[in-house]
């Protein structure tokens, strides 16, 4: 008995300060990662004299609730927000049908020039965006679409090619006796897809539909190229005019941001588990 | 002579193929439909018509006007701005990517011990790069503020006179590289995949040879890391290529053209002055630099990346 614990405590101390250096370096890394979401909160419930306060009240007293409402007072917060969530649907629609589709059309069907495609729609995620920027614009110019929803819409109908990859390679590994033996019992193409496909990717559409749900609500260059009407922003760039429309009140500000940050970080929070998996085997396998 | 023969060849593999192999092309064609269509029009269509209209000046109104060499001899000789865009482009580079590697592997390797709470911090780490661009740059604009900005009023904790950040000529390049790495937990995360991709049996026999923390990092973390190394330096490269969104909503380029990156350069004349001709043409050169720092990374990595896959 004592000889074990002679051999065993050096160890266990061992073991004890790695552990302790270990929740040291994480805690240190987290301060610069949480402190200015702190910041960003503490600020947002400050009111205006608590702001320039000098030193600052680590906790604001009272809290300003009354900053989130003033804020859809001083700008139209509320119309961003629908712009943004009418923006997100309509793309999240695009991008399932889209990808689902295209992924379906190249995992599940031999024609000719199929791999010569999927080799170019891989080269497409290479293409610089700075590039096709530009006449993008020219095109959705000429066919008069500045100032309205379509140059952020429509393209969402066509896919995205990283997402389009994902979906099909998920594709790729569903057994084809599946669809096989649906044929077999007469179902067509589509009922094979609707039935049998679409079940069975669905963990990958959840992340077809979370990636493209924070691209777009955290997009800013689009809506900024192609948007004109304030009443036709979105949060994103609502917020970025904000800031410049008058002396900048922070609060008001912080609490803006903060509502700006909320959709896609609960987002991530409540399906962070399969969305980190996602990132880092395409970080892995890219 | 070769495409109709080609196209002969097209023919006679259609007509030589079965009644139901013709019907899967088809449909295989229609289902692949929404992208293509989207790749001739958004994507090839693009690319191609951006070269012709580099060779141009065109204010989108009227017609382009064919300027042959023009844009591209005027960036070259006389184009101050270019020469200053490039100039932040790469101070932003050599600075900012040192530091978020460090930072992102620092970030990986805490969030590899195998201890309790690690999911918590996991998430504390990546949120932020979650957050909208915007959103971010205007949290830390706030934190940056010289007066009541947290940082500088921590740096006055230790007795440090905070600079004045983004106002500052001499500092607002610093201050914009916070709301950078803030957003690292997105490669911390592809890191922390590689990390424990890495065989533990390789530190055992590490431990077992007497190595120390430093010497198994030294010579079994980062040969094993290298390939992931390699590709997140690509990626954070063309990053940092394309910086766009940070300056133009904390700085807009300034105080006197200290951030003026690129793409915001880009920017400026394509949607600003509306000179369409020129913006490609400087795009066009972007991403030539792009592409040559892309291949140097990739020419170098023979001498510091190590594939497991290629060991004789």
């Amino acid at each position: 008995m004592t000889a074990t614990t002679g051999v065993k405590t050096p160890r266990f101390s061992l073991h004890f300060w790695r552990k302790v250096r270990n929740y040291m370096a994480l805690v240190l890394l987290a301060l610069f990662f949480v402190v200015p979401f702190y910041a960003m909160v503490s600020t947002a419930l400050k009111t205006e004299e608590q702001l320039f306060q000098i030193p600052p009240a680590w906790i604001p007293h009272p809290f300003a609730w009354q900053n989130f409402i003033q804020v859809f007072k001083e700008v139209p917060f509320g119309r961003f927000i629908i712009n943004s969530a009418f923006l997100v649907t309509v793309n999240v629609v695009g991008q399932v049908i889209a990808t689902s589709l295209v992924a379906y059309g190249f995992s599940r069907f031999r024609f000719w020039g199929r791999d010569a495609l999927f080799v170019i729609l891989l080269a497409t995620l290479m293409v610089p965006k700075q590039v096709v920027l530009v006449p993008q614009f020219i095109l959705f110019a000429r066919l008069g679409w500045v100032n309205t929803y379509l140059p952020l819409t429509v393209p969402a109908f066509m896919g995205s090619a990283f997402l389009i990859f994902m979906v099909r390679q998920y594709m790729m590994s569903i057994p084809l006796d599946l669809d096989e033996a649906a044929m077999i019992d007469g179902a067509n193409r589509w009922q094979i897809l609707w039935r049998i496909i679409f079940p069975i990717a669905t963990p990958i559409l959840v992340l077809v539909i979370i990636f493209t749900f924070v691209d777009v609500w955290n997009d800013f260059m689009g809506p900024l190229i192609y948007l004109n009407d304030p009443l036709k922003f979105t949060v994103s760039l609502g917020l970025s005019f904000f800031q410049g429309a008058k002396s900048t009140s922070w609060q008001l500000l912080m609490a803006a941001v903060m509502m700006a940050m909320i959709p896609p970080i609960t987002l991530f929070l409540l399906a962070q588990k399969r969305l980190l998996g996602g990132i880092a085997a395409a970080g892995i396998k890219g | 002579m070769s495409s109709i023969a080609q196209r002969l060849n097209v023919i006679q593999r259609w007509r030589n193929m079965g009644a139901k192999s013709r019907k899967e092309t088809i449909s295989g064609y229609l289902f692949i439909s929404p992208w293509l269509i989207g790749f001739l029009l958004l994507i090839a269509g693009p690319v191609i018509m951006s070269l012709f209209v580099s060779f141009t000046r065109w204010n989108i109104v009227g017609d382009p006007h064919w300027v042959g060499l023009r844009n591209y001899h005027r960036i070259f000789t006389a184009d101050r701005n270019f020469v200053q865009a490039l100039k932040v482009t790469f101070r932003y580079a050599i600075f900012y990517l040192p530091l978020t590697t460090v930072l992102a592997l620092s970030a990986a390797m805490a969030l590899n011990a195998k201890i309790r709470g690690v999911g918590i911090f996991r998430s504390f780490y990546y949120m932020p790069y979650m957050a909208p661009q915007v959103a971010a740059t205007l949290v830390w604009m706030w934190m940056l503020n010289p007066r009541y900005g947290l940082i500088n009023i921590m740096l006055g904790w230790v007795g440090i006179q905070g600079p004045k950040w983004l106002n500052d000529p001499r500092t607002a390049l610093f201050g914009l590289m916070f709301i950078g790495l803030w957003g690292v937990g997105g490669s911390a995360i592809i890191y922390l995949a590689g990390l424990q991709n890495i065989p533990q049996h390789l530190y055992d026999a590490a431990e077992v040879d007497g190595a120390n923390t430093w010497q198994q990092f030294r010579h079994v973390t980062l040969p094993m890391l290298s390939p992931t190394i390699f590709y997140v330096l690509v990626i954070e490269l063309i990053g940092v290529f394309q910086t766009f969104t940070t300056s133009f909503v904390a700085t807009g380029g300034g105080p006197m053209k200290s951030t003026l990156f690129y793409m915001l350069y880009i920017y400026n004349k394509a949607w600003v002055s509306l000179r369409m001709g020129y913006a490609s043409a400087l795009a066009w050169i972007l991403t030539v630099i792009i592409l040559f720092f892309t291949l140097l990374i990739l020419k170098s990595s023979a001498l510091w990346v190590h594939y497991e896959a290629e060991k004789k």
